[in-house]
């Protein structure tokens, strides 16, 4: 117990904790906290250039490396500036603490400058919240709030701190140890569980893996555990946008991406299933399609920490609530325990091969060097270009973020950084920012759209400052490329506001931020595009310009199931009923 | 096109929490957030150090809503546990309600006498008007608030629904 001021508490309480690095922005009711900061040479501080993009660069942080992203922003707009980027988080269930500065205590509630009630506006978009009305509670708070971050379902904690509090001294106490009252997530699979989900897996003639970002949440080794899994059961492998990489792409049994834009056997795998193991994923809208015809055969084994995704969108089976990781080495163990071999999935498999047949990532395209670009072809080249450079790969949302989703391979967790629940656009860039902050001397590119980039794209002023080498791929289509393709499949081809009218010259921008700047027009241009890019030192960004009117396929429309996938454009009819128009 | 909504049963959950400024906006919140119905919600502190509150909520959905509901609740940090009554098999339900009622004559005589047969006190009177204490479960208070409507009801307030487990077993 040491006597100090609340600033220099919550300093004392990061180094503690084992931060290393903060991205924030300040202003006038974090001023202490700064100050206390300045005195810390261990903390290093990242100043962005708004604070939506601090949180995106934690939630970058936290993806990349397994730990908690840590922002900082003073109170009213710094706060509301992070809510975007805290939503963000809960929805992908990313380790982050928020601290806020707040106006003083006696000033709380009139309408008092740059205040605004953070714990009520963040109230529904953090796993919790906290308003600290005293300086000796900051030790605790601190504490409490990284564990609760990240231990059960990961997630957003805030911590709103007055300036008063900032300033009072009080004695700093550091917990002995974490023992929330009431928080206490199930870790530990039941073993009666195990012993049915084992039970249904060796008995399975159709089974399938859906795997989703618990996976990689659960750390490396649950992705070691799913691999070793997989390859006792002999079952096929599909999984979530956010599970990308906790299984390798080049194995035999993957299937690719399932959902809306997943792979044509990734999706009919599941439809004809009669055993769906679900590890850390939940079932969203965009993977399930229409429910009434999801999986109509299976049974569902569903594996996740949080017990209010069993049985939130489909009934469940057999429920496991648990750990991702420590659930799949319960269930390996069971597995040898019994003695189970493989079953002979021969059949099962054929019928897999039957749908790869199909090809479905195939598009048309031109070869010849005076060819327009398409957009597969440059995500494809620049992943052929990256193969032994271990990329870590962010992207934005939209077309391109579904392309590099189908057509970029990842064979490790932890390189996937993308924001698939809430679909942030301005993902992105900030959270490239805060990848290579965590690993400077990797090679970290945002593959982005035109569009989506502008969101944040003042954080070419943090890049810059901080001489990053952060790597922006544009896939330049001047469109919203994907709101154009929901305006042709529902809306007759009516673009209302879908155009990117009035782009910057982005190699001009890249010069006026001292980056390098380039830009590929065509197909014979795209690999020594690529390779300069990789290879030119310090942060580049590439405006390559991509063929316009290419659309996202296969796909999955609104309303529609499994097995109605739209394979190439001649599919799309232009129009939709209701019932279709009014789901997202 | 038009918006279906789903039917279903009532149930009631107790539910115990930290009693910290912000709980309340958080469940209510979480109900507001998620579109599950709340018919009735009372709240009071109820441990001897003040740390904990029992939140009694009365809401309606089909089997897999109340589920969520349950669970959605039960992850929210400050929440320690939530029980389902209907699960816990019979269990006693009590509501109290202050019911006024202004008029002279017959329709005094008959709100009196009426007061009389639900076992409802007089805890206020003058020469125009009587409050009314009726306690009982939900449906007994409903239909005494529906019967002083024909006989001068002013004004009426609820505290919404308390229950509680019979047997010896805390929930």
């Amino acid at each position: 117990m040491t006597e100090m001021s609340g600033a220099d508490m919550v300093v004392q309480a990061l180094v503690d904790l084992g931060v290393d690095t903060v991205f924030g922005y300040p202003g006038g009711a974090v001023l202490p906290i700064y100050d206390a900061l300045f005195k810390h040479p261990t903390i290093k501080h990242i100043l962005v250039r708004h604070e939506q993009a601090a949180t995106h660069a934690a939630e970058g942080y936290a993806r990349s490396t397994g730990k908690p992203g840590v922002v900082l922003v003073t109170s009213g707009p710094g706060a509301t500036n992070a809510v975007t980027g805290i939503t963000d988080a809960l929805m992908d269930s990313i380790p982050m603490v928020v601290l806020t500065g707040q106006v003083s205590t006696a000033l709380i509630g009139t309408d008092a400058f740059q205040e605004c009630d953070t714990v009520g506006i963040t109230r529904h978009c953090t796993k919790h919240n906290y308003l600290v009305m005293d300086p000796e509670r900051l030790g605790p708070i601190m504490h409490e709030a990284f564990y609760i971050a990240t231990h059960g379902r990961p997630g957003p904690v805030v911590i709103d701190i007055p300036k008063n509090v900032q300033v009072a001294t009080g004695n700093y106490v550091i917990p002995e140890k974490i023992a929330h009252k009431s928080y206490r997530p199930q870790v530990e699979p039941d073993a009666d569980a195990i012993a049915e989900a084992i039970a249904l897996i060796a008995a399975a003639q159709r089974p399938v893996f859906y795997t989703g970002g618990g996976v990689i949440n659960a750390g490396p080794d649950a992705s070691a555990a799913l691999r070793q899994l997989v390859s006792l059961t002999g079952a096929p492998i599909t999984s979530t946008l956010m599970g990308l990489g906790a299984f390798p792409c080049d194995d035999p049994k993957w299937l690719g991406m399932l959902g809306m834009h997943g792979t044509y056997e990734a999706n009919m795998a599941m439809n004809r299933a009669d055993l769906i193991i679900a590890v850390g994923a939940r079932f969203d809208d965009r993977v399930t399609g229409r429910l009434d015809a999801f999986a109509p055969e299976a049974k569902k084994i569903h594996i996740d920490i949080d017990r209010s995704s069993i049985n939130k969108i489909v009934p469940i089976d057999v429920a496991v609530v648990a750990d991702a990781g420590r659930a799949l080495d319960a269930l390996i163990a069971a597995w040898q325990d019994a003695g189970h071999k493989p079953r002979d999935l021969g059949e099962w498999w054929r019928r897999v091969d039957g749908w790869r047949a199909t090809r479905c990532l195939d598009f048309p395209e031109r070869k010849d060097d005076d060819a327009d670009i398409m957009p597969q072809r440059a995500v494809k080249a620049l992943f052929d270009a990256t193969r032994g450079r271990d990329p870590i790969i962010t992207t934005e949302v939209g077309q391109h973020q579904m392309w590099a989703a189908q057509h970029f391979g990842f064979s490790a967790p932890n390189r996937w950084l993308t924001s698939g629940g809430l679909g942030t656009m301005g993902y992105g860039f900030p959270a490239a920012v805060g990848a290579q902050i965590a690993h400077p001397g990797r090679l970290v590119i945002c593959i982005a759209g035109e569009a989506s980039l502008q969101m944040n794209i003042q954080e070419m002023g943090t890049v810059a400052q901080y001489r990053l080498p952060v790597k922006i791929f544009i896939l330049n289509n001047e469109w919203m490329g994907m709101v154009r393709q929901w305006q042709e499949l529902t809306y007759e081809s009516r673009y209302s506001n879908s155009y990117s009218d009035s782009l910057p010259d982005f190699v001009k921008l890249a010069d006026a931020y001292g980056w390098t700047g380039l830009r590929i027009d065509t197909l014979g241009q795209l690999e020594d595009g690529i390779r300069t890019m990789i290879e030119t030192p310090g942060p580049v960004i590439v405006d390559c310009r991509v063929a316009q009117l290419a659309n996202c396929f296969p796909m999955i429309p609104s309303g529609a199931a499994h097995t109605e996938m739209l394979l190439q454009p001649s599919d799309v009819t232009g129009t939709m009923d209701d019932e279709a128009k009014a789901l997202v | 096109m038009k918006i279906k909504t789903e039917a279903g049963e009532r149930h009631v959950l107790a539910v115990t929490v930290d009693n910290e400024a912000g709980i309340l906006a958080k469940i209510t919140g979480l109900f507001s957030a998620r579109g599950y119905n709340i018919e009735s919600l009372t709240v009071a502190d109820i441990s001897a150090d003040h740390a904990l509150s029992r939140i009694t909520i009365v809401t309606s959905g089909p089997p897999a809503v109340i589920d969520q509901i349950i669970a959605q609740l039960d992850r929210l940090v400050p929440v320690h546990n939530v029980v389902d009554l209907a699960d816990q098999g019979a269990h006693v339900e009590r509501e109290i309600a202050l019911v006024k009622v202004a008029g002279s004559g017959d329709k005094r005589i008959e709100a009196l006498r009426m007061a009389d047969v639900f076992r409802a006190k007089v805890v206020d009177t003058t020469l125009t008007s009587f409050i009314f204490e009726i306690t009982g479960n939900s449906d007994k208070v409903d239909r005494f608030i529906a019967l002083m409507r024909e006989c001068g009801l002013v004004e009426v307030g609820r505290t919404g629904v308390v229950a509680i487990a019979r047997g010896a077993e805390a929930v």
